[in-house]
């Protein structure tokens, strides 16, 4: 009866809009859409509540509940618990803390690292934020600071010279994929303008250079840089090992890096070269004020991409002995006090290698779409 | 004289300023200064050879080696061979572990990009977490990751987890299965093997030119199936069934007998295997998603049933966007292949360049032979992917 009424109270085209169907929205809309829309889904669902069920519970009690954070050493941080290995031992990081961010750095210098540290957080907020006032100043503190970072490290001018063997943990970790991703820009971009030159000399340098070191592992390059590069040096002289790696880990990054912006300086239309040309500005002028500014922009994901990968590749050095974050961690593993507790080392250096990457990531993410003036097809 | 202008007092400045004259003098100039560089370098390495009584040549290939090779699943290798054979054996430990992880990599990969896709959103989301975490993790610390565990939580050889009949043992030893033993006959089965597959290609050939021509269509996969199980099958029958297991056996402390997977290559291989297939499942996501909606639609419209829409629409428009950024995965797994020497698995720097190199002294040459055979191994991927490339090529008016 009530249908009928309101049927009669509306003429046709005047009846107010009905709320959708309540199965279609809200909680229980949602779930009939995303978890058990057909009998394959449905299935799958019961599949992932159960491997979720049979891997959260447990692994939140191993790494929480269970967990031990304070112990002098294993047997301690074991005896804490019902039977040993039932928790994390949170201790053996907490412990050694200090040795895996700054190494064997001498401890009344360490203000100095932490200075580094400071000033670096403050040049990638300065390089990162798009409307901050006085820009350009920020990136010429960008460009300084891997300079003034060296003279803070190692000392001299002033400062107590501090060796390089010296570097060690998260410090050294840090100290390697800053150098490659800092100085493996411009390289990388001067290597890209070579490849795209119309000078054919120029041009087969670059490609030989770019393909060779995209066509061997990492690995290969530090072993040169550990074992061979000396011969390559004037008699009697001698170089720094971190130098070298720093060397070869920048010439790495920076032919990935010339490949990306190589792909940016292809994919902008041909018109803006030819636009560029018929204004008769030079080669230079033209890069400078319009076809890089565009042709960066593109590539800009990709640098970044190939910055994570610096970054990941930086734990190569602890196979050529250096103590990096991964290197000191499994150094710390045989110490018989701390013997066997390889998930908790191994947890600890993936969330502090997760949290890095994973946030670039992001970034990279949050630009591309802010870059993003075209059209999208 | 007065007259001169400042452009034609200057012969040198003139050159410059003309664009062509420029560029040859800018490639005279990169080609001495690299000229220069290299003669410096060979000239210090000269002296600094000869300085530590060093002499650059390769005879040290045919030295004896003196180390052991824990795995060498192909060559005979026992520690009085030579170098050479030791980096035979390395470069063929490299390619092993390259090749089943390309393969176990595009399988986990396909299937994580599925998944990726799904509408299902606990799988969604649980694929998301999955793939953003290994991915942003280097490959060595999951290499080290697997290795520990293996190594650690497995039971020893005594206590060996049995996965499968008594006839598969997984203990920190390594993962123990059986070996096939070919008695005489099986070279018939092999022969009929390879009959079936030329037959079958035959067939598709003579299939698709018959649908070229008329239209017909034959059922080409399970004709292809058929020939390829059936007549090798019945050429096993009729020889005898000349094949048997070689079942592993517990004796002592370890197992005898059946095929032994090393912890050394399962750790190394599933790690680079998942690692990889992180990158590859956003490519294939990227590469499905890449076919426009449209497509499927247009496929529907001319009246193709799903599976056909898929065959014939969908997954060769996507395998475009796919494989050569894939390719270029295969070419990183197989560089990552060279962090085994972190974990003892004996590859090709873990022999020529890690031992060899320390117990000859020759840095110069292990390392030229190692980084040439990155190198060849590279070349060879990437032009296989060029073939491919054009092959798939889009071919527009």
């Amino acid at each position: 009866m009530a249908q009928n009424q309101a049927q009669q109270a509306y003429s046709p085209g005047t009846h107010p809009d009905l709320p959708p169907p309540v199965r279609t929205t809200g909680v229980l809309g949602w779930v009939r859409k995303n978890l058990i829309s057909s009998p394959l889904n449905i299935a799958l669902t019961l599949a992932s509540i159960w491997l979720l069920w049979s891997i959260v519970p447990p692994a939140l009690n191993w790494v929480l509940a269970e967990a031990v954070w304070s112990a002098d050493t294993r047997k301690e941080c074991w005896a804490l618990m019902g039977a040993p290995r039932d928790g994390a031992c949170w201790a053996f990081i907490r412990g050694s803390f200090k040795l895996f961010v700054y190494g064997w750095y001498p401890e009344p210098e360490r203000w100095r690292v932490n200075v580094t540290f400071l000033l670096f957080a403050i040049t990638i907020f300065g390089a990162l934020r798009e409307n901050i006032p006085g820009k350009k100043y920020w990136l010429m503190f960008a460009t300084a600071f891997p300079f003034i970072a060296a003279w803070l490290l190692l000392g001299g001018f002033g400062l107590t010279p501090v060796g390089t063997q010296k570097l060690g943990g998260i410090l050294l970790t840090l100290v390697v994929a800053v150098t490659g991703i800092a100085f493996s820009l411009p390289i990388g971009l001067a290597l890209a303008l070579g490849r795209r030159s119309k000078l054919p000399a120029l041009r087969a340098v670059c490609v030989i250079f770019i393909e060779f070191i995209r066509g061997v592992p990492l690995i290969t390059l530090l072993f040169v840089a550990s074992t061979m590069l000396t011969y390559f040096l004037p008699p009697g002289s001698t170089f720094d090992l971190l130098m070298r790696v720093l060397i070869m880990v920048t010439l790495f990054a920076s032919a990935y890096i010339a490949e990306v912006v190589r792909g940016g300086l292809q994919g902008l239309p041909s018109g803006q070269y030819e636009a560029a040309d018929s204004l008769g500005l030079t080669y230079w002028k033209a890069h400078r004020l319009i076809i890089l500014p565009q042709a960066l922009k593109i590539s800009i994901p990709g640098i970044v991409n190939t910055f994570i990968g610096s970054f990941k590749d930086s734990v190569l050095v602890l196979i050529i002995g250096m103590m990096d974050i991964l290197g000191l961690g499994r150094a710390r593993l045989n110490d018989p006090e701390w013997l066997g507790l390889a998930p908790e080392l191994y947890i600890f250096i993936s969330l502090f290698f997760f949290i890095s990457c994973f946030g670039m990531a992001r970034y990279s993410l949050s630009l591309e779409k802010k870059l993003q003036t075209g059209h999208k097809h | 004289m007065a007259q001169t202008s400042p452009s034609t007092a200057n012969p040198l400045l003139r050159l410059w300023r003309n664009e062509d004259s420029r560029g040859v003098i800018i490639q005279i100039l990169t080609m001495v200064v690299l000229c220069a560089f290299i003669a410096v370098i060979a000239r210090n390495v000269v002296i600094n050879l000869a300085n530590v009584g060093k002499e650059f040549s390769f005879d040290f290939l045919m030295w004896p080696a003196a180390y052991d090779i824990g795995f060498s699943p192909f060559i005979e290798y026992t520690n009085k061979s030579t170098h050479l054979r030791a980096a035979v054996v390395g470069l063929l430990n490299t390619l092993l572990v390259a090749f089943w992880g390309c393969i176990l990599a595009t399988i986990l990969g396909f299937i994580l990009g599925i998944m990726r896709l799904s509408s299902n959103w606990l799988i969604n989301k649980i694929s998301y977490v999955f793939l953003e975490f290994v991915r942003n993790v280097p490959v060595l610390i999951h290499i080290l990751a697997i290795y520990a565990l293996v190594v650690t939580l497995l039971p020893s050889a005594k206590e060996a987890l049995d996965i499968g009949g008594g006839a598969f043992f997984l203990s920190n030893r390594g993962f123990y299965v059986p070996s096939p033993v070919f008695e005489p006959g099986a070279g018939t089965v092999g022969i009929a093997i390879l009959v079936a597959i030329v037959i079958v290609i035959g067939f598709r050939r003579w299939a698709k030119r018959v649908q070229d021509q008329t239209g017909r269509i034959y059922p080409v996969l399970w004709v292809s199936l058929a020939l390829l199980i059936g007549l090798p099958g019945i050429t096993f029958l009729a020889t005898g069934t000349p094949l048997s297991w070689e079942i592993p056996v517990l004796k002592g402390f370890n197992f005898k007998g059946g095929m032994a997977l090393k912890p050394e290559f399962l750790a190394l291989w599933l790690a680079l295997s998942y690692y990889t297939a992180c990158f590859i499942a956003e490519i294939v996501r990227a590469g499905i998603l890449a076919v426009s909606h449209g497509q499927t639609e247009a496929a529907h419209a001319l009246g193709l049933r799903n599976n056909r829409t898929l065959q014939l629409i969908v997954i060769p428009q996507a395998l475009r966007v796919i494989v050569p950024p894939l390719c270029s995965q295969y070419l990183n797994l197989t560089k990552n292949s060279s962090l085994a020497i972190a974990i003892g698995y004996m590859d090709i720097t873990a022999t020529l360049g890690g031992i060899s190199l320390m117990q000859t002294g020759k840095e110069m040459e292990t390392m030229i032979i190692v980084m040439g055979v990155y190198l060849v191994i590279s070349l060879t991927i990437s032009s296989f992917m060029n073939w491919f490339n054009q092959r798939i090529k889009l071919t527009e008016r």
